[in-house]
Formats: structure tokens, sequence, C-alpha cells
């Protein structure tokens, strides 16, 4: 069975039909790209799967479990983490902090223990710090740590947000254009740190990306999207010799634009 | 340029990180607590009211700087608290030690309820609606004139201590010295666990605070009635000192001098609701001495007080967005570093204040 499983599932936005009929399989263990066009509607499948917008139809299935209708609060306890294609990050507070609300979801301790600063928040806060470390020396942040965030460069920014994600101890990641904004040398970085979460972290990576340097180092699984529907599914190189996705790429061969 | 090797998570845990933060906080508190040695029972009674008041403000700012969340009907919470304590204490004859936590927990359970619509509202509109609800709190007061006196308030005694009455001004003011020290570690203690990042994650991107697993209804309405709780424990303190509660004393002019005190010492800072709340309830008394010096034909305007409120905050919104604390901050990196002080270094921040006041 699929970890990550959805089921016809269309969203529109008034007369916009943003997806239409959506059938997606993740397996566990993969790193699954999703491409197409700008507006395809990637970002909005995404959005549904974190719980932010509400399909209209269809069914998204995590680990076997309806999660359709899941408020977003509760899809990162099941184990389901996500980046932001613009940043979503606190920018008024340090690199080490954001990272740190990553294992918000992880506290047992109530505002009360909290306000006295029992001992067993201590033991948590400590325990929860050492998780963080970790993550701060995989992905190279241990210089930008105390810093605040709203100060740095662009590509750290993205790196953590990518460290938040991995804090919450997620199955599943959903990495909306990790590489955009990136100059080549961190775009490869990038490419290894992917890597290395899927094989050392044990995460499921779905990933949307325009980078087909990234796409093709990445994935083995490959699905393209055109104005909300899918047009083709397999690996990086069956997906770009595909009629369909030239023709939504590039257009027809007698030099009209695609139709929807 | 102060650096200490750090060795264990515990030590990022501790609340004076340096030696130095430690020895200044001693000597400032030992400096507050011999202070009623040398001081008039004026300036005494004044320091109590802005203890009171800085518990009040590190309340507000919970909400308001670190939540982002702003309120104009603090005034009402701490009507709540004041009320309760007399009510409890001069009616009902209940001691002062247990009417006091009554009065933060009232105060929370209708910081609960008015949190309710800051579920949905930011910004203007929650200002605007939780203005509203300080005068519907002011209304129910005069409703119901056998439990608060109506227009004619409540008249209640000084706490005792066993059979050691607290009538004495120094007394009092240890005892309020006492709870700003414990309120200013409760507020510490939130902003070093998760609760607290949580309040900022909300303030900052309440998107990914919730792919984050934060849970904004539920966290927003913990940090109002926590707020109201923290005003409400003023209102039980102010209650006492001036030993009459009536309405007069909870008016929108309350509500604003809390946010004035807040926005001049320095949102989102701990220091900084302690700061803003002594200079702004000082700024009373120096009003107060101004008035005579002045010429009459502006002493003697009405609105003189409310227009010098407006100015200060006015010129620190404009010049000092960041507060007193601030400031602070930026005198002490100039003596750590001092050849070294580059223009510069707070240029970032400055701007992004700037470009986040329109907000």
């Amino acid at each position: 069975m699929a970890l990550l499983e959805i089921v016809n599932m269309s969203k529109r936005f008034g007369g916009l039909h943003a997806l239409t009929d959506v059938s997606l399989a993740v397996e566990r263990g993969q790193v699954h790209a999703l491409i197409g066009p700008n507006g395809a509607g990637k970002t909005t499948l995404f959005n549904c799967i974190s719980g932010l917008y509400r399909p209209d139809q269809g069914t998204i299935r995590f680990r076997g479990k309806d999660i359709t209708r899941t408020p977003a609060h509760r899809i990162p306890k099941m184990g389901i983490a996500r980046t932001f294609q613009n940043l979503e990050l606190f920018r008024n507070a340090t690199v080490l902090d954001n990272i740190m609300l990553g294992r918000y979801l992880h506290k047992t301790n109530g505002i009360f223990s909290e306000l006295l600063f029992l001992p067993g928040v201590r033991r948590q806060e400590v325990a929860a710090r050492g998780k963080v470390e970790a993550i701060i020396d995989f992905l190279d942040l241990q210089s930008y740590r105390d810093q605040v965030i709203a100060h740095l460069p662009f590509g750290i920014q993205k790196c953590v947000e990518l460290a938040r994600a991995l804090a919450l101890d997620p199955e599943v990641m959903l990495l909306d254009e990790p590489a955009a904004g990136l100059n080549p040398e961190e775009a490869r970085d990038l490419c290894f740190w992917i890597e290395d979460i899927r094989e050392a972290f044990n995460i499921t990576i779905i990933l949307v990306e325009h980078d087909m340097g990234v796409v093709n180092e990445v994935s083995k699984q490959v699905t393209v999207l055109d104005f909300g529907t899918v047009i083709a599914e397999g690996s990086p190189d069956e997906v770009q010799s595909h009629p369909a996705v030239i023709r939504a790429y590039l257009g027809e061969e007698d030099g009209t634009a695609p139709s929807p | 340029m102060k650096f200490k090797l750090k060795r264990t998570y515990e030590e990022d845990l501790k609340i004076f990180q340096y030696g130095s933060e430690l020895a200044r906080a001693g000597v400032g508190v030992l400096f507050l607590t011999v202070l009623p040695l040398f001081a008039g029972n004026y300036w005494i009674y004044n320091l109590t009211l802005a203890g009171i008041y800085s518990i009040a403000a590190l309340g507000l700012n919970l909400l308001a700087g670190f939540t982002g969340l702003i309120s104009l009907g603090h005034a009402a919470f701490f009507a709540v608290g004041a009320y309760t304590v007399g009510y409890m204490t001069s009616t009902l004859h209940i001691s002062f030690w247990l009417a006091l936590p009554a009065a933060g927990a009232a105060a929370a359970v209708v910081g609960f309820i008015v949190g309710l619509p800051a579920l949905r509202l930011t910004g203007i509109y929650l200002a605007i609606a939780t203005l509203c609800f300080a005068f519907i709190i002011e209304q129910v007061i005069l409703e119901f004139p056998e439990i608060t006196g109506g227009v004619n308030g409540l008249i209640l005694q000084r706490p005792s201590l066993g059979s050691w009455q607290l009538n004495s001004d120094a007394s009092y003011y240890f005892l309020v010295l006492l709870m700003v020290m414990l309120f200013v570690w409760l507020t510490k203690n939130i902003t070093r666990t998760p609760f607290g990042r949580a309040l900022v994650a909300l303030r900052d991107s309440e998107v990914a605070a919730r792919t984050t697993g934060v849970f904004p209804a539920k966290v927003k309405s913990q940090v109002f009635a926590l707020s109201a709780f923290y005003t409400g424990i003023a209102g039980g303190l102010f209650a006492p000192l001036v030993n009459f509660v009536s309405l007069d004393n909870f008016t929108i002019m309350l509500s604003i001098n809390l946010i004035a005190m807040i926005i001049v010492g320095g949102l989102g800072s701990i220091q900084g609701s302690i700061y803003g709340a002594v200079f702004i309830s000082l700024l009373t008394e120096f009003i107060r001495m101004g008035k005579d010096i002045l010429p009459a034909f502006i002493s003697q305007q009405v609105g003189f007080q409310g227009a010098v409120y407006g100015l200060v905050i006015m010129l620190f919104i404009l010049f000092e967005p960041s507060g007193i604390y601030g400031r602070y901050r930026k005198i002490k990196y100039f003596c750590e570093v001092f050849p070294l002080y580059r223009k510069d270094t707070f240029r970032r921040e400055r701007k992004f204040q700037k470009a986040q006041r329109t907000r």
C-alpha cells in the first residue's frame, strides 16, 4: 500500500479549476517529484495535503487513514511536514528558535508547568535542543544559530525552513520548490541533503521543483501536472520524452499554444 | 566584548546568561529594597503604583508584543481584578491572600471570553472589539450596585499578614516588589518554553505556525486568558493600595496608558515592560509638577496630560520603535565594543521596524 494516496481530488476557486480529478500514490522511501508549468496546481496540491485548503472532492489517505478533513495543525502530528515556496519563517526570531518550534508538537507539558518551568519542562527543552543541534550540524547552520532570520541571506533562510520541517520528525516531507532562488552550488548541496534525508532519516519526500537538474538527480518517480490534471507519470527520462509533457511546456509543433 | 563558552544546553536555559547580568539584577533589587529608607512616602507610593502597572504591562506585552494581538480593553481586566478583591475582602470578609488569586482567575475567565472574537480578528478590528468590551464591562459594573457599589464604589482595607497590617506605604511597596519579581520570572519562563515560541510564531506567520503543529485558536485563547490574569492580579493589588475601588480608575485612559507603557518600554521585551511602566507612571507625576511651572494657558488646557502622552508615544514610534529597552541595548553594545561601534550596526533592524509599522 502506498504511504500517501490521493484519489480523484478536485479543488476549485470559483470558476478556476485548480485541480481536477488528481490521483497520486507515493511509495514509502521515495523521492517523488511533482513538476508542471506555472499555475498547474502543484502548490494547491500541497496546500490540500497539509490541510490549509479543503479539497472539494476526493480523498487523501496517509498510511491508509483518511486525512482529507484533518485540520492543518494536526497534519504535522500525523507525520507530514512541509516547507513553503515563499518562505514562511518567524522573521523576528533567531534561527535556533525557528527550528526549536519544530519540536513544539512533541512537547507534553501544559501551560502551567511551562509557567513554573517545572523540571519536566527543562528536561524536554534540553532533549529538544539536542535534536535541533543534530539538525543544525546536518545542514551546516552552526554559524547562524543565534542570528535573527530577517538579517540572513535567502539561501540560508531556505535552509532554516528545511531544518524546521526536519525537526518535526516527519515521515513525509513536502518540499515546495526547495531549489528556487539558490545558486548552483547551494542547489547541489540541496541534492545531497535530499538524498541524506531520505536515507539517514528514512523520510519520504514529495518535491515540487522547476529545476530539472535537481529532479533528475534525486527522484525516481515524477508526476507532471498541467492545468490541474495529471498528464504524465514515470521516471524522469520517461516523462521528459512524453509527448503531452513536451506539449505542455513547449506548445504544439505547429506553433499554437497548448489548449487547456 | 563578552564571550562565554557554553558547554551544556542547560546553560542556555539560565535566566542570567552572564555573571554580570545577575550582579546587575541583584544591585537593582537591593537598591529597590533599601529605597524606602531614603525616599519619602510620596515617591514610594508612586513606585508601588508603577510596580502594579508593570505587572499589567507585562501581561499586555505578552498579548501585544509577543503574540501581536492588540487590546484596548485591558482597563476592564484591571477593573475585574480590583472589584473582585474589593467585593471579597470588604463585603464577604475573605482574606486578601485568597482574594488576590481569585481576582486573577476571574480576570482570566473574562479574558478567555473576550479572546474568542480574537480568534478571527486582528489589528485595528481587534482593538475596536476589545474597546467595546471595556465599555460593556463598565455598564455591567454599574448595573450591579449590590456587588460593585455602583457609582459609589467600594471601600476596603489594606491586607494583613497574620497580625501585621500592611498599612504603611513601605510594607505594601515590598509586597508589590515581590509580586513584580514573581511575574517577571513567570514571563521569563514563558519566553524560554515552547509556548512562548508559539506566541512569536503566531505573530510572525500564522500559516507556518499551523503547519508546525500550533493550534492558533487554543494558543490565542490561552494567551488572552493569561494576559488578563496578569492584569487582574495588578488590579487586585491596586484596590487595597488606594483603599477604594471606583469606575473612575478604570477608564479608557488606563488602557491607553498600558499601551503607551509597552510601546515606550519596548514591544516584546520583559525589561521594557518594566521600564515603560515606571517611565509612564512617573511621567504622570512630572506632568503634574510641570503644570505648576508652565503658564496657565497651557497647563490649564483640557487634555493636557493626554497630549503629552500622545507626544511621547509618537516620538518613540518615530525615533526609537524598539523602545527604552532597545535604546538600552544599543548603549550597552556601544560600551562593549567601544571604539568599534558603527552607526550602521542597528540600521537593518531599524529599517525593518519602520517597514513593519505600517502593518
